[in-house]
């Protein structure tokens, strides 16, 4: 049962163990695919589908798909690479991101796959501009929820890793959002400590640490000089040059 | 909070051991009782259930049919599908707000009523409908909305609104409703008089495995929508090891236009817990669910009773019809208000009390489902032929519909037709031969398979109902020459925005997009581009969505794009000389003018003038 397996990612042969997903597998041969929800450490949700990749003609989210002997894996085609494009530009257009203000830009992992995608240009998507609020109340957490892009890397690390639950989605479809367990942060057990607070935990400028802030000078900043997804690339037997997107080769 | 409301918070949480898979239930229970559920309620839930209330606030904001903020006594909740628009709901939602004083969404002062809209409520050939509470009221007029609430305001009684009950057990005194059954064609399978325990009786006298074999060999195909194979379904159940194995019945019925379900549990109840028993038998499980949408409530004290007899009649419980070794019994999980719940995996969340999100897939539900146990989901219409294929043979069931599609299908036919109502017919009739019967001539466009289906044209009304062309889960909508067909498509995606689940991004966000495309075109505003955009918006949803729901939400647009192509020609047009046709600039000032508090000097000079 638990002997290594062997299946194809864009026409390379990728070894898998018995139990990964096509992720899991793919990371550790130094492919890399994008994501936003999934994170190492976390269990995975497949909820951003940026993940999305073809399996024997079929789509299915990489982070939630288990590797199987002999399929034949799509993940750096113009198609499926439009099919990100178009899953990033909702995320940006479902809030309000305005980057040049933004604490995390530079570090915040939607920028970075807009860029490493390729995106550059305005969308033909209208903005939706919710009205969202900001929870301050807490004296080293803010939540500017405007920024929140629902990975629910945060709940899973509050409950799973801190065992404290802090979070939990509430309401359903487009008002669907992070709740919090009490009327507000400062009232829940929500501490600066939590590794749900960790910078490494909310990919975007959503969970702020207070006093923190530009931390990093610009240049000098997570995504500044090499983009995301590049540590994982590194682990390829072959180095393979990090693939960035030409903005013009941006269809669409 | 107040002591009384506390004991009452304590007793539902008592009355379920505190236990949180019952989540539901408990929520049904607060609020029927406090009208509500606040945030100090859901603590206490919390603590009593050894929960987080983070979660209960996500269980609660989740389904329609409860709420954080306090509803009135009495809530009216209209449907607003395009059928029952239709058929006149404007009027009579205006009456409803004009006599209430208040807007849909809102609750009146003295606590005393709600008014909301609400999708189908599977009343669609008795339309306009509505809830008032558990009490379904239909073919509602603004004069019957008057004498509705003279009878409220008096009595604080829905259930004195009643006068004339509904044809079959909808009289049976645990019913008691107006509902009626309109069973416009009867069928050799379902809707005919036989004795329905004795598919059960032959089962009995089988192996499982042979009972399996039976299925299968009659080609059952799930009458859900999706259309498995329902022999291939148990047998992946039957032979996933475990201790323990689920039969669950989805009567969650969400599909608008779609109300056959409610007929078979109105009438044949017995047939269907019969089905659920063999399925049991045949799986090995011991645990029946059936889950019942919020809208049904109405039922649930017959279909209660029911069980109760079966019990009585030694058809449940243990030792069934003198097998020692069979015991199997059903309890119902009320839903509230969530069409994705019909998703099987979001069914299986939803009984299991959390949010009624899908699963990830794999593992499917028949090899880890209900509490990760190995589960068979099947539609209340599959279930109920069961019995039918074990009394009277797989060779039997296969004489009827097409090699793809044995059997008989129940078609909920609705809309602009003079004999709404249902049709159990062989599968492969076509659309052509079932308007006639229905008295639908005149349609001019038909919505086969409801919001997730495909909206046809004339062109098309040759085509078959069966798994190998339209394939549905039977609804059968009409609409005749004067219906506007991309009011109809935008009222389907206004549907999927307020019932999808929001797990995924495509699905939460992509189908306000399509609508506001859709928008933009009925306005007038649209580019032949736009149809593009449609198009590969739509391919990105259906292509990345995780479930079923994203998968077919694009359809209202896709099919009228496919079947009306001149409507939509019709209405967009190119600009000339670079001109955007969605740009509006008094529209682009108006924003501009509230935010700066002034009017524009150039644009409103009559403005500048009065300076
Ligand atoms: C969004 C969505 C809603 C659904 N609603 C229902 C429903 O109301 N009733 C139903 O029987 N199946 C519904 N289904 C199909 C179920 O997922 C499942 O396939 C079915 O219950 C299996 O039973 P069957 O094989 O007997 O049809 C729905 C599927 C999706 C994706
Ligand atoms: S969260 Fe990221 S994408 Fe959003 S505004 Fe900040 S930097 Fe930009
Ligand atoms: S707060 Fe951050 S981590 Fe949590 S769901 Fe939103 S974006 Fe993800
Ligand atoms: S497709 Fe829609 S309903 Fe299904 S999981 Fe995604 S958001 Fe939820
Ligand atoms: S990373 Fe797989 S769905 Fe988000
Ligand atoms: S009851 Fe209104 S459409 Fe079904």
């Amino acid at each position: 049962m638990s002997t290594e397996f062997e299946f194809t990612v864009d026409g390379e042969t990728v070894v898998a163990k018995p139990g990964q997903t096509i992720m899991d597998a793919c990371d550790d041969a130094g492919v890399y695919i994008p994501r936003l929800c999934d994170v190492e450490g976390l269990v995975p949700q497949g909820s951003c589908r940026v993940c999305t990749v073809k399996v024997n003609g079929r789509t299915a989210a990489a982070c939630t798909q288990p590797a199987e002997p002999g399929v034949v894996v799509e993940n750096d085609t113009p198609q499926v690479q439009g099919y990100r494009r178009d899953l990033v530009r909702m995320l940006f257009h479902e809030g309000n991101h305005l980057c040049p203000i933004c604490e995390a830009s530079g570090r915040c992992e939607l920028q970075a796959m807009a860029y490493r995608l390729g995106i550059s240009q305005d969308s033909l998507y209208p903005y939706l501009q919710p009205v969202r609020p900001v929870d301050a109340s807490h004296p080293d957490i803010a939540l500017d929820t405007n920024r929140c892009i629902l990975c629910g890397r945060c709940i899973r690390a509050s409950r799973d890793v801190d065992g404290k639950n802090i979070f939990e989605y509430v309401g359903r479809g487009i008002h669907k959002r992070i709740g919090v367990n009490a009327e507000n942060l400062a009232a829940s057990d929500a501490s600066i400590d939590d590794y749900a607070m960790s910078l490494e935990v909310c990919p975007v400028g959503c969970i702020i640490r207070k006093r923190e802030g530009f931390f990093a000078p610009i240049g000098q900043r997570q995504f500044d000089n090499k983009p995301i997804g590049w540590e994982i690339e590194a682990r390829h037997k072959n180095r393979i040059a990090v693939h960035q997107i030409d903005p013009s080769e941006e269809q669409s | 909070m107040d002591n009384d409301n506390a004991t009452l918070i304590k007793q539902a949480c008592a009355d379920y051991d505190n236990d949180p898979r019952r989540m539901m239930d408990i929520l049904w229970q607060v609020q029927d009782k406090l009208r509500c559920i606040d945030g100090e309620a859901m603590s206490l839930i919390a603590s009593l259930t050894g929960t987080y209330r983070v979660e209960v606030e996500g269980v609660v904001s989740f389904y329609a049919f409860f709420s954080d903020k306090r509803k009135g006594d009495i809530t009216i909740r209209l449907c607003d599908d395009i059928i029952d628009r239709h058929a006149g709901a404007q009027a009579v939602a205006e009456a409803f707000s004009g006599a209430l004083g208040i807007q849909p969404g809102e609750t009146s002062t003295d606590g005393a009523f709600s008014l909301e809209f609400t999708p189908c409520i599977g009343m669609c050939d008795q339309a306009p409908a509505a809830l008032i509470n558990d009490v379904v009221v239909t073919r509602l007029t603004p004069a019957k909305v008057k004498s509705i609430l003279r009878t409220l305001r008096k009595t604080k009684d829905p259930q004195t609104l009643i006068g004339k009950t509904g044809d079959g057990a909808n009289s049976d005194p645990l019913v008691q409703a107006m509902v009626r059954n309109n069973i416009r064609q009867p069928g050799p399978v379902l809707l005919t008089d036989v004795d329905p325990e004795q598919g059960l009786r032959a089962a009995l006298q089988l192996s499982p495995q042979e009972v399996i074999s039976h299925i299968e060999e009659s080609l059952l195909r799930g009458r859900g929508g999706a259309g498995f194979p329902t022999g291939r379904k148990w047998r992946l159940a039957a032979n996933t090891p475990a201790e323990e194995r689920y039969v669950i019945c989805n009567a969650d019925e969400g599909e608008p236009g779609t109300f056959k379900d409610r007929v078979l549990l109105t009438e044949k109840p017995d047939l269907l817990f019969s089905g659920m028993t063999i399925a049991a038998y045949a799986v090995g499980a011991r645990h029946g669910i059936l889950y019942l949408r919020g809208e049904y409530r109405y039922l649930r004290a017959y279909l209660e009773e029911t069980l109760q007899r079966r019990r009585e009649q030694n058809l449940l419980g243990s030792g069934i019809l003198g097998r020692k070794d069979f015991a199997f019994d059903i309890r119902i999980q009320m839903g509230a208000g969530a069409y994705i719940c019909g998703e099987e995996s979001s069914l299986i969340s939803s009984c299991e009390g959390k949010r009624g999100e899908p699963k990830n897939r794999p593992p499917f539900p028949v090899q880890s489902g209900y509490l990760g146990y190995p589960t068979v989901v099947n539609n209340v219409e599959t279930l109920s032929c069961v019995p039918r294929i074990m009394a009277q043979g797989a060779t039997w069931f296969r004489g009827m519909g097409t090699t793809g599609s044995s059997g008989t299908k129940l078609l909920s036919v609705s809309g602009d037709c003079a004999r709404p109502g249902i049709y159990e017919v062989a599968f492969g009739v076509t659309l052509a031969e079932i308007l006639e019967q229905a008295g639908a001539q005149d349609a001019a466009a038909i919505v086969v398979g409801g919001a997730s289906g495909q909206i046809v044209g004339r062109t098309e009304f040759h085509r078959r109902l069966c798994f190998e062309d339209l394939a549905s889960a039977g609804a059968i909508v009409c609409f005749n020459s004067s219906r506007n067909i991309l009011e109809a498509a935008a009222y389907y995606m206004d549907f999927f925005i307020e019932e999808s689940c929001g797990y995924c991004t495509p699905c939460r966000v992509g189908n306000v997009f399509l609508k506001k495309g859709l928008e933009k075109i009925m306005h007038g505003e649209g580019e032949p581009e736009d149809l593009d955009y449609l198009r590969n918006l739509s391919d990105t949803i259906i292509a990345t969505s995780r479930c079923g729901l994203g998968h077919t939400s694009p359809n209202p647009i896709l099919s009228t794009m496919e079947y009306f192509p001149l409507v939509y020609s019709a209405m967009v047009k190119e600009r000339p000389g670079g001109m955007q046709a969605g740009f509006n600039i008094q529209k682009a000032l108006d924003e501009a003018r509230i935010i700066a508090k002034r009017r524009s000097l150039i644009y409103d000079p009559a403005y500048g003038d009065r300076e």
